[in-house]
């Protein structure tokens, strides 16, 4: 029991991303991928944020008369990350729009039936 | 708890059709998200999280699906091998995690090595509060280099991609973004002149402040941003346009990496590292000081000339 | 004096608690967007606010204080914004509000 509730966190997390890569590689239409891979990305922050966690500690914000502060450095990489998430969701929209413009559809089948006579 | 709300709010994700409202899920999971980041100390990371993914992420979604269809096909193929694969990843993951240290655990091993000699060294080499900004700007100062780069290269990607001027359509419509400009609406007008002021400078107050509290130039840029996008919603495009033009735009975003890159190389002109600031001043803190201003400035610079330029050139293209 | 602003500060907050509830209540049970909606603003705005000036009168004066006010003021400029604009866009999308009972007039929607 002790053991479910201290990796009760680590399976949410898991369990998220479980859903965001189902998302990715079950559904055909692309704009619905590219959420699905950004629940992925939250899912991944929660998992290395909640590793960072400290029982008792406070935010890494140095204060006088707090001892236990929770660790810095995931919330650096995180904060990289979330940006960079959100350079690649730019990204694959802005190319989702030019796809659409292409082929005149966003779901891959359509895609992928159209390119192929050729 | 705030993790079933997540947990619920992913599931509706995966089996609702109409994408309007995927989207719209989608911005409330982030918010969620943001929530939990709070509670588990992370608040610069919440923030961020808060500003990027339940703005940005969302508008540029919402944009995205002006453009394309509205809703989505019924799925064609069987959903058993993908939820095989699922399972049997997931499987393997939570196997992998039957050997890690407990939740809130202080002596786990990442609590043990870089992180306290961050946390005990951080007063007397840098000397600001806030030791998430004192690690990204100045300890791995170089990492941040990178991400501005990076944001920097998503932007001239989406001007690659929908940067050219369509022709067929006419170019002097009377109204800003095709008829959805809501310059007719009075209320919303007249609160967005009184707030769009109030936003800027609560963007100038977070850049800056990054230093003491939750903040810093991502967070400030982002901010920025949302400003300009709200002015360009509510007052058209054309007059966003006039307001910030992308050729300036463009400036900025490259003169945001140019000031970053170049506060790295007058530490080397002055005597020390890459990106080494104790030797921009005359006493080592103080030049970490001045340092991480610089950069910091940079990076909100390029960040928030980056995402007004991707939204610009969304918005641009449902004429 | 403390023990005045505390009853008071709890009043608040279960105030603004009842209200959250009771606005979630109308969002799931009334017939019709634009009720949706006026519950919904409710929340937002009236809701939001109250819990906001109770805990503003937990911490008592001091800079937390400022910003939660700075947060009531905030709120109360932009979720009634927020209401009217969704309003507006269910009016321009072609919404009508239902104006009779659903059992008088079964062809009306």
């Amino acid at each position: 029991m002790a053991t479910v509730l201290g990796l009760y966190n680590y399976w949410i997390a898991i369990f998220l991303m479980m859903t965001g890569f189902y998302v990715v590689i079950a559904h055909g239409n692309l704009v619905k991928k590219i959420v699905g891979l950004n629940i992925f990305q939250v899912a991944v922050f929660i998992l290395y944020i909640s590793m960072g966690k400290v029982r008792g500690g406070s935010a890494p914000i140095l204060a006088e008369g707090v001892t236990s502060y929770s660790n810095p450095l995931p919330h650096v990489l995180i904060l990289t990350a979330i940006v960079v998430g959100v350079a690649t969701t730019a990204l694959g929209l802005a190319l989702v729009i030019r796809i659409n413009e292409a082929y005149g559809t966003v779901e891959e089948d359509d895609i992928h039936s159209q390119d192929e006579p050729e | 708890m705030l993790l079933s709300f997540l947990a619920i709010t992913a599931i509706a994700v995966v089996r609702l059709r109409d994408l309007f409202a995927v989207v719209m899920l989608f911005g409330i999971f982030s918010l969620l998200s943001a929530a939990i980041f709070v509670t588990l100390d992370a608040v610069d990371v919440a923030f961020t999280e808060a500003a990027v993914g339940a703005g940005i992420s969302t508008v540029l979604m919402l944009a995205t699906l002006t453009l394309t269809t509205r809703t989505e096909s019924p799925p064609r193929h069987g959903t058993l091998l993908p939820l095989l694969v699922v399972c049997v990843t997931g499987g393997a993951l939570v196997y992998g995690t039957l050997d890690m240290p407990r939740f809130g655990d202080p002596q786990a091993p990442i609590h043990q090595h870089v992180a306290p000699r961050y946390l005990q060294d951080s007063p007397a080499e840098i000397g600001l509060p806030n030791v998430v900004t004192s690690v990204l700007a100045s300890y791995r100062g170089y990492d941040t280099l990178g991400e501005v780069t990076v944001i920097f290269t998503a932007g001239t990607g989406v001007l690659m991609l929908l940067g050219a001027i369509r022709r067929r359509t006419a170019r002097r419509d009377d109204t800003g973004k095709g008829g959805s400009a809501m310059n007719h609406n009075l209320v919303l007008r007249v609160v967005a002149k009184i707030l769009i002021p109030f936003v800027l400078l609560f963007a100038l107050y977070v850049q800056f402040h990054g230093d003491f509290g939750p903040g810093g130039g991502f967070q400030a840029g982002v901010i920025f941003a949302a400003a300009f996008i709200l002015y360009t919603l509510i007052f058209g495009l054309d007059a966003a346009r006039a307001v910030a033009s992308p050729g300036v735009l463009r400036v900025l975003s490259a003169l945001g990496v140019l000031i970053f890159a170049g506060v790295g190389l007058a530490g080397i002109f002055a005597g020390g590292d890459f990106l080494g600031y104790g030797v921009l001043a005359s006493h080592p803190v103080a030049g970490q000081h001045l340092g991480i201003l610089l950069i910091e400035l940079g990076v909100g610079t390029t960040v928030a000339a980056v995402m007004i330029t991707i939204f610009y050139l969304f918005s641009g293209r449902t004429r | 004096m403390a023990m005045i602003v505390d009853a008071l500060s709890w009043v608040f907050l279960l105030t603004g608690s009842f209200l959250g509830v009771s606005g979630g209540i109308g969002i799931l049970r009334f017939p019709d967007f634009f009720t949706r909606l006026h519950a919904a603003g409710v929340t937002d705005t009236l809701c939001a606010a109250l819990i906001l000036l109770g805990l503003m009168m937990q911490t008592g004066w001091g800079l937390v204080a400022v910003k939660l006010f700075f947060i009531i003021l905030f709120l109360s400029f932009t979720s009634p914004v927020a209401a009217h604009a969704l309003a507006r866009a269910a009016l321009h999308g072609g919404l009508k509000p239902q104006l009779h009972k659903a059992e008088d007039d079964p062809s009306k929607s």
